[in-house]
């Protein structure tokens, strides 16, 4: 638990000092926000209708490239070999690199969020279901992107592989968190909650089985 | 004198043949990518798949609700079938290379993934022929439809994985990591299908063997299960052993790349150790 906040700290330290999220990342989101109302003529309602969807793939982009960042850092360097002398359990790094990536992802969430609601005019009607997807799903974004970032920064070419082996994986999670904010947003009537326990299951299997795999991939990889 | 004695060792590991790692159960391995019981597997495959296209295209009759396109049932269910077993297939090599680290698991989890992708295009080839009769279009976004052709992007990440060059370490290490991670999503995304367009979702009939066919229909379609499913065993067989020997013969170019260069230059060895020696250093 204290390794895995030190690796957390000092993942959140260098994005801090770099600000390659909020002077790449960020903007990037934006622009991809005001590309689809280009593709999505806004005059026919229609980026009003898909707007949940549309956030969501956005994270996705987002955190691909989050998590590429949070990986090539390390690669560079030999630091993974000096996280493996540090000593620490290879489940603590895992635990503290997911839990940087979740903090940051929720960033730029928060700012994706306030862009939506003023670019597609969207009213977050239930405050507790939208955060409580949003935490779940980043999660499990997180705990899927942890591994195949690790997995990305040790080949040759992973940094445009990333995309292909990560965005099938998080389908899943895509429609769940898409379904949850729907309801969020009171576009569909009936209960958010089982999207969100859908999402807890997902990000759960994703938890545990990165955690588990970190070794391998960390020590023989 | 270390050169002298290096050079009968190297040689010797360079014959064709000769096991070179020892890691293996079974060290040695298939030398061939045929042998009776594969002959006779093939064999069965073949005559099953002109039993088929009988009893599939000719003695069956068409179904009273589906008509004529029943058919493509007989080869579309055995197809996603046998994709999936591939799948569980790799997921288990996987942990297995995980836990034993040798070749056999890595290489036996490479060839059922890619069989697996081979039959799940046909999967998806064959079904959106059907969609083409049936719904008028070759592409409905029906959820399970949808969630097949995300789930072969996954594998055609795995393979692509596979194909950049890295030590066999690595290579199999990253490549389990993702075979587990890929196969976990199966069942999950199945359940979240379920809920996409609400619980109200119309049944698909594809995915399993319809309860209702009887008789003729009935025996065409587990007869396509079991012609697929040796099929497939044919086809992983041979890939393994491919996928094996290519291994073997990499390790054997590089030997005889060695042995080659060693034999360049009889004519230092003849001139006495010494002036090697000191060539060298």
């Amino acid at each position: 638990m204290h390794e895995a906040l030190l690796v957390m700290k000092k993942d959140l330290r260098l994005e801090w000092r770099s600000k390659v999220g909020i002077g790449q990342v960020l903007p990037f989101s934006l622009l991809v926000v005001l590309l689809f109302a280009f593709a999505l003529d806004p005059e026919r309602g229609v980026l009003e209708r898909v707007t949940s969807g549309l956030f969501w793939v956005v994270v996705l982009f987002s955190s691909v490239l989050t998590i590429e960042r949070a990986f090539s850092v390390e690669a560079n360097d030999g630091i993974f070999d000096a996280l493996r002398l540090s000593g620490m359990a290879p489940a603590a790094i895992y635990a503290g690199k997911v839990a940087a990536l979740t903090v940051q992802l929720l960033a730029i969430e928060a700012v994706l969020a306030v862009a939506v609601a003023v670019f597609y005019d969207t009213t977050f009607r239930g405050p507790v279901l939208t955060i409580g997807v949003a935490v779940i799903a980043t999660l499990g974004i997180a705990g899927a992107g942890a591994v195949y970032g690790a997995i990305a920064a040790k080949l040759r070419s992973g940094s445009t592989l990333l995309p292909l082996l990560l965005l099938p994986l998080l389908a899943p999670v895509l429609i769940c968190a898409t379904r949850g904010f729907e309801v969020a947003l009171g576009r569909e009537a009936g209960p958010g909650w089982p999207w969100a326990a859908l999402l807890g299951i997902f990000s759960a299997v994703y938890l545990t089985l990165g955690a588990l795999l970190f070794r391998p991939l960390l020590e023989d990889a | 004198m270390t050169v002298d004695n290096n050079t009968p060792t190297r040689t010797a590991t360079a014959t064709p043949g000769g096991p070179t790692t020892t890691d293996a159960p079974g060290a040695g391995g298939p030398t061939s990518t045929s042998s009776t019981a594969t002959r006779v597997l093939g064999i069965i495959s073949l005559v099953g798949i002109v039993a088929l296209f009988v009893f599939g295209l000719v003695l069956s009759p068409p179904d009273a609700q589906l008509g004529e396109t029943v058919r493509i049932l007989y080869m579309h269910v055995p197809t996603v079938s046998t994709a999936y077993l591939a799948f569980v297939i790799t997921a288990v090599a996987s942990v297995m290379y995980l836990w034993k680290r040798t070749e056999f698991w890595d290489l036996l989890a490479a060839s059922s993934a890619e069989i697996g992708v081979l039959f799940f295009a046909l999967t998806i080839l064959n079904g959106m022929l059907w969609g083409k009769i049936t719904w008028g279009v070759f592409w409905r976004w029906e959820p399970r439809l949808t969630t097949t052709a995300v789930l072969m992007l996954t594998y055609i990440g795995y393979l692509a994985v596979r194909q950049i060059p890295n030590d066999t370490r690595t290579r199999g290490t990253i490549s389990a990591v993702i075979g587990i991670m890929a196969i976990i999503n199966i069942p999950i995304t199945h359940k979240a299908v379920d809920w996409w367009r609400g619980l109200h979702q119309e049944k698909t009939i594809f995915g399993t063997v319809n309860p209702e066919m009887r008789g003729l229909q009935l025996f065409s379609a587990y007869l396509g299960l079991t012609v697929f499913l040796v099929l497939f065993a044919w086809l992983l067989i041979h890939r393994f052993r491919v996928a094996w020997l290519a291994e073997r013969a990499a390790d054997v170019g590089v030997d005889a790349a060695i042995a080659e260069r060693r034999a360049e230059r009889p004519a230092d060895v003849v001139a006495g150790p010494t002036q090697i020696e000191g060539g060298a250093s």
